[in-house]
């Protein structure tokens, strides 16, 4: 079983070759990620006209390459996987409409994924022999939920963010100091040479319950700079990062322990963060669970997850009719 | 020669056949926003009722707009998608000429003028004839009055001359406007572009020159992303990236 998976939903443009092999094990082909973050950084912010336009122009290249590096040609697919929410429409509408044409001419089957339930199965592209139950922290501009993963489909929601995105945190506070876009990435990179206990930021809403919010800590961080304009970025950058994971990490230890987790998973774009998957690796080898961190590229937007997530909903619910749309606002309480 | 044509640049989608002999097939919807659920589909349904493969089709005709951005998005994606999954070429003709096209055989001038929101409207100018239309000027956006100037300004030029047709759902909208000695209004069953047209037109420019690779089609939107109006505080619950 050969599947094309096809991810538009924000900024990047990605396609991806993934194989079921007979005993079950999965093999990405390829996996191509156009990134459009230099057309976006200029706006400090992803601009969504902008975002679509970049997808119609870059869509049919990158299908291309991801066809080429995978050695298939266009009988060898057995279905088309795309994203069709949540995200930006006009990009969803790009990826989508590209996946329900090759379904057309191919005579092959289509499948719409949930971009949400897409990330979860980052940890299942590297790993063969993934036990569940599985605590997965999604994590990225856009959400912060922490999920038990009872097997692929089966899901609970245990915790998630009340305000801002820890994503959205990062890059509200690079934006405030005037490190650029995006955020994630510079004060990943500022705060290894930072001082992470120098300032004391809030842990917020630590000792209540799964839930989390980051607006408070990005507005302490602004007022304590204003205070002290003389504050190195280093160390805002080193103490504001640590007061974000020791609240990730220390929710999804609870979250893990409430449903016996044999495993931790990271996932979406702050999962890239270092300091993050350090603490991750090193919570779960305290707690005797393992630890499983995506590669990068998993972790961020990519098609690989798209066309896992599709394979499975495929052989479990069947195809998705062609006359479905996107919805932007697709919720994970579709899934739940 | 066997044509998919894909015109979905107005509030009407739309597709449709071209055989050797001309039309074998075609169909439209205009029925809210829902251009991405109708055309796939729609496209089985035309092909099944036509009795063609789409494997025995030799090139993908779009329309490239002017037009409402999202819908030509639609229009644009499966055409390349469609021309790319296939291994054959896109051949991209502007929507204006598309409005343009069923009166060809006016005996005057024709300015093609669609509905571009916003109190705005997308024109161009052509002259007619038995093969088609050709354009005389660029495509252009702006507001209905300064297209009445432009209008006005020919209309002295030329005396009586021989006036203008104007044809598009913009036009009709905004036909208080636009509406002078010399100008007539066509009627409003030929308000948006269509696949028919696309299709008749591509199969006179199926020759080699005319036909592009997928990946070089590229819309027409004449205005710039409102980048300032649309942009999101990156990232939010409705932006979510990674
Ligand atoms: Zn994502």
């Amino acid at each position: 079983m050969v599947v094309l998976g096809i991810e538009t939903s924000c900024d990047d443009t990605a396609a991806s070759v993934l194989a079921r092999r007979a005993d079950g094990t999965l093999e990405v082909l390829s996996s191509v990620v156009s990134s459009q973050i230099d057309l976006h950084a200029r706006y400090g912010g992803v601009v969504p006209e902008v975002a679509s336009r970049a997808h119609i122009d870059r869509i049919i290249p990158v299908l291309a390459e991801a066809m080429r590096e995978a050695h298939v040609q266009r009988g060898d697919l057995d279905a088309i996987a795309a994203t069709i929410g949540p995200g930006l429409v006009g990009s969803l509408l790009v990826g989508v409409s590209a996946a329900k044409a090759l379904s057309l001419v191919w005579g092959v089957p289509f499948v719409g994924v949930n971009h949400l339930e897409g990330h979860l199965f980052a940890p299942l592209l590297e790993e063969q022999d993934v036990a569940f139950p599985l605590l997965v922290l999604l994590v990225s501009g856009g959400h912060t939920m922490l999920l038990g993963m009872f097997g692929p489909g089966d899901y609970r929601l245990m915790g998630r963010t009340l305000d801002d995105a820890a994503g959205e945190a990062f890059d509200k506070v690079a934006r405030y100091l005037g490190l650029g876009y995006p955020g994630g990435p510079v004060i990943d990179r500022l705060a290894t040479e930072g001082d992470l206990s120098a300032i004391a930021f809030p842990r917020s809403m630590l000792h209540d319950g799964l839930d989390f919010s980051f607006s408070g800590l990005k507005t302490s961080v602004v007022n304590y700079v204003r205070r002290h304009p003389e504050v190195a970025a280093t160390d805002v950058a080193a103490s504001f990062q640590e007061a974000a994971v020791d609240v990730l990490v220390h929710k999804a230890r609870l979250a893990a322990s409430q449903i016996g987790a044999v495993g931790m998973s990271l996932a979406g774009g702050v999962a890239a963060n270092t300091r993050l998957r350090a603490r991750w690796a090193a919570a779960a080898k305290a707690d005797g669970r393992r630890a499983h961190l995506p590669s990068l590229a998993y972790c961020t937007d990519n098609a690989a997850m798209v066309a896992a997530a599709g394979l499975w909903r495929l052989a479990e619910l069947g195809p998705t009719p062609l006359d479905c749309g996107v919805d932007p606002n697709l919720s994970l309480a579709a899934l739940l | 020669m066997l044509i998919v044509g894909i015109e979905t640049s107005s509030t009407q989608v739309s597709c449709a056949l071209g055989g050797p002999d001309g039309v074998l097939a075609a169909s439209q919807v205009n029925r809210g926003q829902r251009h991405a659920e109708l055309l796939s589909p729609m496209i089985g349904q035309l092909c099944a009722a036509a009795g063609v493969s789409l494997d025995s089709v030799n090139a993908v005709a779009v329309g490239v707009g002017p037009g409402l951005f999202t819908g030509l998005r639609v229009g644009l994606a499966t055409a390349k998608a469609m021309a790319f999954g296939l291994g054959v070429p896109v051949i991209g003709v502007g929507s204006l000429e598309l409005v343009a096209f069923p009166v060809r055989f006016a005996p005057c001038r024709i300015v093609a003028v669609t509905d571009a929101r916003r109190s705005e409207v997308f024109w161009a100018r052509f002259s007619g004839g038995m093969d088609g239309v050709e354009a005389f000027g660029p495509s252009q956006v702006g507001s209905p009055a300064e297209l009445r100037a432009e209008l006005d300004a020919e209309l002295d030029a030329d005396g009586a001359g021989a006036g203008h047709l104007l044809v598009g759902d913009g036009a009709l909208r905004y036909r208080e406007v636009l509406a002078a000695d010399g100008v007539e209004f066509a009627n409003s069953a030929l308000a948006h572009p269509s696949a028919w047209a696309l299709v008749q037109v591509a199969r006179s420019r199926a020759s080699v020159s005319s036909t592009v690779p997928p990946q070089d089609v590229h819309p027409v939107y004449l205005r710039q992303p409102d980048a300032e109006a649309n942009w999101v505080q990156r990232p939010t619950s409705e932006a979510p990236r990674s």
